[in-house]
């Protein structure tokens, strides 16, 4: 079969929608048309160029807020104890307090969420990693450039652990290196990005945490921030996480 | 469904996809107002309809479907398919003037801001199957049930689209 007979189905190809018995057609005629070839990557690139640059906006706080209003999910945290023996001064400092604490505790698990969202669906993607290898030699370099850090990785070598690949990713309106390593029949993303503004209320785990089902763990180092997540047992999260900080 | 739970079960399973929804939404409108009001309509709209989503089928399927059924009768998205955006047949499509090849498309930097400013610029029906596929990352099949649409317009949507695209990114390289 000729280039004319493939060429209307390079994006079925990209989109991992060609038929299983097409594919393997399709892979061996790559192997010898440079034309088909140079046009798949072109393609491959547009898409991953596309899912990077089109994940773009950001709901603000307030929206988020309205939104749990709307639908009734607002957790109504009142004081209940107004504490009428307390001078009015001391009473706004205690509420002032709280109220720093109870936004940063809000936060932390807005960012957490979004994470968890962020590993969820890069555990259902067709292609869950742009960089497919578990040489820690090729995953590195590929995020140079992509990312402002160095993407440290550990010596897996007579571990449980594999590197599977890594993935360009965006939180907080910032690029972040998203690590997804496998032990036995699961999955650990490991995130870094750099860490101010909101994402430092994520603050230290120094052990695992269960958190929607999933355990994580976090920490600053550098300036840089590090969330693993997975559906593995605390001790296996904790391992690599020991691992990773010894990398770093 | 107990009538009771009906909105935490709602929220637990809508509230995550807040961040997608929005993102879709202003890919959709170009405006953070007109996003955000279509975003909390889409929401209020999916809790009222919620005791008729079928547990087991495809939630965030459904939440985008309300959403873009939102756009479409929103004020901004009656005036966007009033225009003729698009011809199936390919009359009234512009295509950019810079042919792009492979090779150049594979050379060169090309910023994200650069592909930022050429999906703005997708027809809106163009913009929402290239948005579907490849930032949510949906099934071919998934996108037509979406926009009800045969699967095989999709499949011509998403290479026309990302046709335009090139042409577009092409002649933005060229400008440099």
């Amino acid at each position: 079969m000729d280039c004319e007979f493939w060429q209307d189905k390079v994006d079925a190809f990209v989109d991992d929608e060609m038929p299983s018995a097409q594919v393997r057609d399709f892979e061996s005629h790559l192997r010898e048309c440079p034309a088909c070839s140079a046009e798949t990557v072109a393609r491959q690139r547009l898409k991953i160029e596309t899912r990077a640059a089109g994940q773009r906006f950001m709901p603000s706080a307030a929206l988020q807020e309205r939104i749990r209003e709307k639908i009734g999910s607002r957790k109504q945290e009142r004081w209940q104890w107004w504490p009428t023996a307390v001078g009015v001064a001391a009473a706004l400092v205690l509420a002032i307090l709280a109220g720093q604490a109870w936004n940063r505790a809000q936060m932390r698990n807005e960012l957490a969420v979004q994470l968890v969202d962020q590993h969820v669906a890069t555990l259902a993607a067709v292609n869950p990693v742009d960089v497919v290898s578990t040489d820690s030699h090729t995953v590195k370099p590929w995020f140079a450039g992509k990312v402002p850090f160095s993407v440290d990785l550990p010596n897996l070598e007579n571990t449980p652990y594999s590197l599977i690949g890594g993935k360009f990713v965006y939180f907080q309106q910032a690029p972040a290196a998203q690590l997804l390593f496998g032990i036995r029949k699961h999955k650990i993303s490991v995130f870094i990005f750099r860490d101010h503004g909101n994402t430092s209320s994520l603050g230290e785990e120094s052990a695992p945490v269960r958190r929607n089902g999933f355990v994580t763990q976090t920490w600053s180092e550098d300036g840089l921030r590090y969330f693993a997540i997975s559906d593995v047992n605390g001790e296996d999260v904790r391992k690599l996480c020991e691992m990773l900080k010894a990398a770093s | 469904m107990k009538e009771g739970s009906q909105p935490e079960a709602f929220a637990e399973l809508a509230l995550p996809l807040m961040r997608p929804l929005y993102n879709f939404a202003h890919w959709l409108t170009r405006d953070t107002h007109e996003a955000e009001d279509l975003v909390q309509d889409a929401y209020v709209r999916a809790l009222k309809g919620f005791s008729s989503f079928q547990p087991g089928t495809n939630f965030r399927a459904w939440m985008f479907r309300i959403l873009r059924n939102a756009f479409l009768t929103s004020r901004m998205g009656t005036k966007m398919v009033q225009v003729p955006l698009e011809d199936e047949e390919g009359q009234e499509i512009e295509m950019p003037a810079v042919k792009d090849t492979p090779e150049s498309a594979l050379m060169g930097a090309r910023s994200r801001q650069q592909i930022q400013a050429a999906l703005e610029r997708l027809p809106v029906n163009f913009r929402e199957v290239i948005l579907l596929c490849d930032v949510e990352e949906m099934k071919y099949q998934e996108i037509a049930d979406l926009l009800d649409i045969p699967l095989g317009t999709v499949m011509s949507r998403i290479a026309r689209g990302r046709k335009l695209l090139r042409g577009m990114l092409a002649e933005a390289q060229l400008r440099r």
